[in-house]
């Protein structure tokens, strides 16, 4: 059935009466990760008041694949299970060219993982829960239909219109997560600096009963759509995610035209017996800010980068994004951090979205390959995949996101496992009665095994009992180590043995204090 | 890994003459296509990351000297 849109509560705002206090954080825009971004503040202890310019949940469902990161954030924000819980969970992508299977991938061939390598649910449900979320808690200011007109960014301050009127408001820090078409940004008038890809895809979300397997399934020239690709995705309540590659001659207008759509998606399918959920006609952009941090205003998720959709990498990138920024904002209002750790946000996520980015243009490159030598590549690694299995790891039809590994320059011993590495996100593991994720955060943890942990002010320490899991992702051959986490659930250093000297410098450092 | 530069054919002029017999019967496109197979397939042999880019580098410099 379609998804029904509820109205979220809209109340005038207290500015429209008396000009209202200075806040801490004002974040612009209620989409995934601005919902998400007050909710991580507000898990550190820090308020907000979070504006968006309508008052309803995203129309369409955009944004299907959450990946195991982003689960994990979202369980953090409390809402991760009901996310996994109405999702389709999924692992497994094959890829077709014509008409045969060159190649299937697993994307959590191991166990020892609460959260499943990915789940698809229509952004609309995950918007919806996180709403709930945000309008249960008390450190969370929410006001729907609060538009932001202009930004004095030195301030900074932020002319805001309502239903009933206008008024200003000032904070510390503005957080503008306004999406792709950054209304603080283009105000602002930053460089989107990048790259536009000659090419159209039909993005469509169609209802329809079927027994396909909740897979990945993509296209390169399949019979129902020659000489193009094709992507599949099952997404819950009977609703399918499709894209169709068309062509960068084609019209946006016209394509959208559901007796154009409607005729393509049949030959895909087989039938005509579904209903057009929402369409959409895209083309593919990868595009990023120089800076996040511009003063006191900072940009998270798309309104800081964007990337081509294949590789799920625009809606989990954002809230990484979050998981980077919260943490760090929360200890600088609160008095426990210096600005550097602004800087750290900055370095870390220009990074992951360069990383974004490259595997994106990659995939695009090969998915829509230019006239000549490209072609002539794309279509030889394919003509190649289906009996030498070293052209099916070239065969690029999205490399799914996976958080980067920051390049920390931390304490670390080589005697310990690769997967653990200082910047890397902590490998969960099962613990007795629960899950090693959920012991970690909001406060840095000391991760003890098979060694005494020293006491820190400010460190919980967590000494579980070893299992094969934590052995073989933490320890490898090495008896013992302790290994600091991030409240962001990164790995910020680690060591073979340490003492409380060695540790505490890395927790200043984290803090921007040394 | 250094690449290779010095001879490393056993038959230097037969396996020329077999390089020309493979393509014969091609038109130029499957010739083209058939060459950017036989690359591709090379390259994943040698494998190593410092050859391969020497390779590249040699061939640039014979194409635009």
């Amino acid at each position: 059935m379609a998804y029904e849109h509820r109205r979220l509560p809209y109340r005038r705002a207290p500015g429209l009466d008396a000009p209202e206090p200075c806040h801490d954080v004002v974040i612009v825009g209620a989409g995934p990760v601005g919902l998400a971004m007050a909710l991580d503040l507000a898990n550190h202890g820090q308020g907000s008041v979070l504006l968006d310019d309508n008052d309803r949940v995203s129309i369409g469902s955009r944004a299907i694949c959450w990946s195991k990161r982003s689960l994990e954030i979202l369980a953090r924000l409390g809402v991760g299970h009901r996310c996994v819980e109405k999702g389709v969970t999924w692992h497994v992508g094959r890829t077709f060219h014509r008409d045969r299977e060159i190649f299937a991938f697993d994307l959590l061939p191991e166990d020892g993982h609460e959260m499943p390598a990915f789940v698809n649910l229509q952004q609309y449900h995950v918007e919806e829960y996180l709403t709930e979320a945000v309008l249960a808690n008390p450190l969370i200011d929410f006001r729907p239909l609060n538009r932001v007109a202009a930004i004095r960014p030195a301030l900074p301050e932020l002319y805001v219109q309502t239903p009933e009127g206008s008024y200003t408001l000032q904070a510390r820090y503005v957080l503008a997560c306004d999406g792709a078409r950054s209304a603080i940004r283009t105000i602002m008038r930053l460089e989107f600096a990048g790259e536009l890809f000659e090419e159209r895809f039909l993005i469509a979300d169609i209802e329809m009963k079927a027994d396909f397997p909740p897979e990945r399934r993509f296209w390169f020239e399949p019979p129902f759509h020659p000489g193009q690709s094709a992507l599949l995705h099952k997404q819950p309540d009977n609703i399918w995610r499709i894209d169709l590659q068309l062509g960068w001659d084609a019209d946006p207008e016209a394509e959208r035209a559901p007796e154009r759509v409607i005729p393509r998606i049949e030959r895909m399918v087989g039938h005509r017996d579904f209903r057009l959920d929402w369409v959409s006609v895209y083309s593919f952009q990868c595009r990023r800010l120089d800076r996040f941090v511009h003063g006191p205003v900072i940009f998270v998720g798309d309104s800081a980068h964007v990337v081509s959709p294949f590789g799920a990498r625009g809606g989990n990138g954002g809230l990484q994004d979050v998981d980077a920024l919260g943490w760090r904002l929360a200890a600088l209002l609160a008095g426990r951090a210096s600005e550097r750790v602004l800087s750290a946000y900055d370095a870390e996520r220009t990074f992951g979205a360069d990383e974004n980015i490259r595997n994106s243009t990659r995939t695009t490159r090969f998915m829509t390959p230019a006239d000549g030598v490209e072609r002539l590549y794309r279509d030889s690694t394919l003509a190649l995949a289906a009996e030498a299995p070293f052209a099916r790891a070239l065969a690029n039809s999205g490399r799914l996101s996976r958080p980067c590994t920051y390049p920390l320059d931390a304490p670390d011993d080589p005697a310990l496992p690769a997967t653990s590495r200082p910047g890397s996100v902590a490998p969960d593991a099962p613990l007795e009665g629960g899950w090693l994720m959920r012991q970690l955060g909001p406060d840095p943890v000391l991760l003890a095994l098979g060694r005494e942990a020293p006491r820190i002010d400010g460190v919980r320490i967590l000494a579980p009992a070893l299992n094969d899991h934590l052995r073989q992702r933490y320890l490898g051959n090495a008896p013992g180590a302790l290994c600091l986490i991030r409240p962001d659930q990164v790995v910020g250093a680690r060591w073979t043995t340490a003492d409380a000297a060695a540790v505490s410098h890395e927790i200043d450092r984290m803090w921007g204090r040394a | 890994m250094k690449l290779v530069t010095e001879p490393n054919f056993a038959d230097p002029d037969e396996t020329y003459a077999r390089l020309l017999a493979a393509h014969s019967g091609l038109s130029e496109a499957e010739s083209h296509a058939f060459n950017a197979a036989l690359v591709l397939i090379l390259m994943n042999h040698i494998g190593d990351d410092a050859a391969i880019a020497e390779a590249l580098a040699l061939a640039h410099r014979a194409t635009k000297p």
